[in-house]
């Protein structure tokens, strides 16, 4: 029992952090019907530059969540200058064009970030300074960090906050409206560019949250590091239905928790003397492990393919099928 | 026009001629030697380290006006980049081939050395490890294949009888990163275990890029083991490390050379106090003085780990090219296999295999930010450190 709750808590914090990224992916889905395969990239330079920040920030002997306060501050308008700077350059000219177009685009703008980033940060993986020291707390046998609650507060306030100015505000209807109808949404004299380039902010803003977060829970960051991390989170998208925010949060969090237990159990499982298959490996109480935990990142794409095999759509996704 | 373009040809197959006879005839004056290790990727700073052991020795014979056969020969040194990627570590090992290398330095990775190394052995070019540990890489029969490291067989059996005498667990935990290295050191520390009467829990695996051991972690603190012995390198150990002690997971942790750095405390933080590790060979710093400082002089940095193996292979290379008075592999590799030699990691002389003789393991520990040996294992004795350097 104590085993099962704690994979729940690394579950959930993992999953937190994925939808906050999601968010990312799913905003500029909903409004363009573009995948931004470069998201990802934005949250490792997030990541980036709050560790640069934090870094010089460390011998002035600030409180540490000053530091990082500091430091997320300064990665976010960082991370949203990218992210208008992609659209403005890479995205916009493309707008009319056909599909493929900006989605090779966006792999293209993926790859040159990622090296630029190694030119910047070079190409170590680099450990972030570890300020903030980290008490873990045992409530029922599961032990929970201070960085884990704080990933799961901040997570929640900024899902919270991205629903009410999405479904509450002048600019989320503008936004809403340019989703459901980009031209008419013109007509009713929404300036459709700007929309559109604020969701990349508000996305890449997101996205600089993330990668501090992933950088201060795991210790680490480097260049490569938002791909893995955009893939997942791309996947945590179309699991919730991409282009539905709520989804984006849904799907998050979930597919952290399929990791978490996944990886937990899979081996257990997967033990074929569990199962009473007669091998010479079982004798006296052996193991024949089939799959192990290393197939921990494959969940994702397990989840991505059986979602869109059995509900293309995702879990809370509208059909889409006449847009495309 | 058509003028112009008759001289522009002749000008280019002129130019392709020259160019072809600079790199073709070689005139016995340039010898080049290889370096190979990654330079990108997650241990790019052991690989850095690695080739500039082996830069500072071929800097050091240039310096020296090293004579060969009476001629005085300038070593030119040519590092690649094989990504710890075995692909590209053949490609890379065809690369050295293609380009007449007279010997090769590395690789870094065991997965890496492994493949590239029957591409060196049809073109009799000697290659010499200073860091893959891997048994399998001299279990092949190729007879130009070296190395000045220890094996894992070696390695694993010391960090294992080390941990089974002192800290006397019941229950060990093992995991590795799926890596040729990884599994290789967690297997021959598993066999010692189990020699030795330890219980030793379902093997773990892991990949060499996992950042969030915590679905692992967090099913063996349920099994409740008193050690954990990881088979990866640092840049996955040290979150390893740190995950365990945030679930509250008290086990000793131990790991092999790849995860027995200093960095460890920067992947760790506080959590790295305490883990055990041994590393084959001795310390950097039980080099040769002489090294160390113009190590620092060169580089502005300390050796990291393997820096003084890849310099002594380097040196070795040179070595037997003058005991045979020639630069042709062919020629000196002979000398290479009986050579006996003093390097800055103590001498070398090798098996029948290519593995180094009397290969000594030393058992390291991580306090107050920094790994420090605590014990040297050689011929299956174990000698604490502070001993060992009175003799």
């Amino acid at each position: 029992m104590d085993t099962f709750l704690q994979q729940l808590v690394n579950g959930l914090t993992a999953g937190s952090v994925y939808a906050v990224v999601a968010l990312g992916y799913t905003m500029v889905y909903g409004i363009i019907q573009l995948i931004n395969f470069a998201h990802g990239e934005v949250v490792m330079i997030g990541a980036m530059v709050a560790f640069t920040i934090i870094n010089l920030l460390v011998p002035t002997g600030l409180p540490p969540f000053a530091i990082v306060l500091i430091g997320t501050g300064c990665a976010v308008p960082v991370c949203m200058l990218v992210g208008y700077s992609v659209e403005r350059l890479a995205y916009r000219p493309l707008r009319h064009a056909p599909r493929l177009a900006p989605l090779i685009t966006a792999i293209g703008v993926s790859i040159i970030l990622q090296h630029l980033a190694l030119m910047v940060w070079s190409r170590n993986v680099l450990a972030f300074p570890q300020i903030i020291k980290s008490q873990t707390y045992f409530i029922g046998g599961a032990g929970i960090t201070t960085v884990q609650i704080a990933i799961l507060a901040i997570c929640l306030t900024l899902m919270a906050s991205l629903a009410i100015l999405v479904y509450r505000t002048p600019l989320g209807t503008a936004m809403r409206a340019t989703a459901q109808n980009a031209q008419v949404a013109g007509l009713m004299g929404i300036d459709v560019n700007r929309v559109i380039a604020i969701t990349f902010v508000i996305g890449a803003g997101l996205g600089a949250v993330a990668g501090v977060l992933f950088g201060t829970y795991y210790g680490i960051a480097q260049y490569t590091m938002g791909s893995v991390l955009g893939l997942k989170a791309f996947s945590a998208a179309v699991l919730g239905g991409i282009g539905n925010i709520p989804g984006a949060m849904l799907g998050g969090v979930l597919l952290g928790l399929v990791e978490a237990l996944g990886a937990g159990y899979i081996g257990d499982f997967s033990d074929l003397c569990q199962w009473g298959v007669p091998l010479q490996a079982c004798e006296g109480g052996g193991h024949f492990i089939l799959m192990g935990s290393n197939y921990q990142d494959v969940f994702a794409f397990i989840v991505l393919i059986l979602v869109l095999v059995i509900r293309p759509q995702g879990l809370l996704g509208e059909r889409v099928g006449d847009r495309s | 026009m058509k003028k112009l373009q008759i001289v522009i040809t002749v000008i280019a197959a002129a130019v392709a001629l020259i160019g072809c006879g600079q790199s073709g005839s070689g005139g016995g004056a340039e010898v080049k030697i290889g370096h190979v290790g990654p330079l990108t990727g997650s241990i790019a700073h052991l690989g850095k380290d690695n080739e500039n052991g082996a830069r500072l020795a071929i800097e050091e014979a240039n310096a020296a006006k090293t004579k060969i056969d009476g001629k005085e020969v300038k070593f030119v040194f040519v590092p690649e980049d094989d990504q710890a990627d075995p692909k590209v570590g053949t490609t890379v090992a065809q690369k050295l081939v293609d380009a007449k290398v007279a010997g090769v330095v590395g690789h870094l990775n065991s997965g890496t050395s492994i493949p590239a190394s029957p591409i060196y052995n049809q073109a009799g070019i000697p290659v010499i490890s200073g860091s893959a540990t891997n048994p399998k890489l001299t279990e092949q029969g190729f007879k130009t294949q070296f190395r000045v490291v220890g094996r894992d067989d070696q390695q694993g059996p010391a960090i294992a009888s080390y941990l089974a005498t002192n800290n006397k667990p019941q229950t060990v935990a093992v995991i590795d990163d799926a890596t040729a290295y990884g599994e290789g050191i967690a297997n021959e520390v598993e066999k010692t275990l189990k020699a030795a009467k330890i219980t030793v829990l379902p093997r773990e695996k892991g990949t060499d890029k996992t950042t969030d051991w915590k679905a692992i972690l967090t099913k063996l603190r349920g099994r409740n083991p008193d050690a954990v012995f990881y088979g990866g390198m640092d840049a996955t150990g040290g979150p390893l490390m740190k995950q365990g002690r945030e679930l509250g997971i008290k086990a000793v942790f131990a790991f092999g050379d790849g995860a027995c750095t200093d960095d460890m405390a920067k992947f760790a933080g506080e959590a790295a106090e305490g883990l055990l590790c041994s590393q084959a060979g001795l310390p950097p710093q039980a080099a040769d003085k002489k090294f160390l400082d113009a190590y620092k002089k060169r580089f502005n940095a300390d050796p990291i780990i393997y820096s003084p193996f890849t310099y002594d292979a380097a040196n070795l290379l040179i070595a037997a090219m003058q005991k045979a008075n020639s630069t042709d592999p062919k020629k000196y590799l002979p000398e290479v296999a009986k050579i006996d030699f003093n390097g800055v990691t103590g001498k070398i002389a090798f098996d029948s295999k290519g593995d180094r003789k009397d290969a000594e393991m030393t058992i390291f520990t991580m306090k107050g930010g920094k790994i420090g040996p605590v014990a040297v294992i050689k011929g299956g004795k174990t000698v604490s450190w502070s001993e060992f350097l009175k003799k």
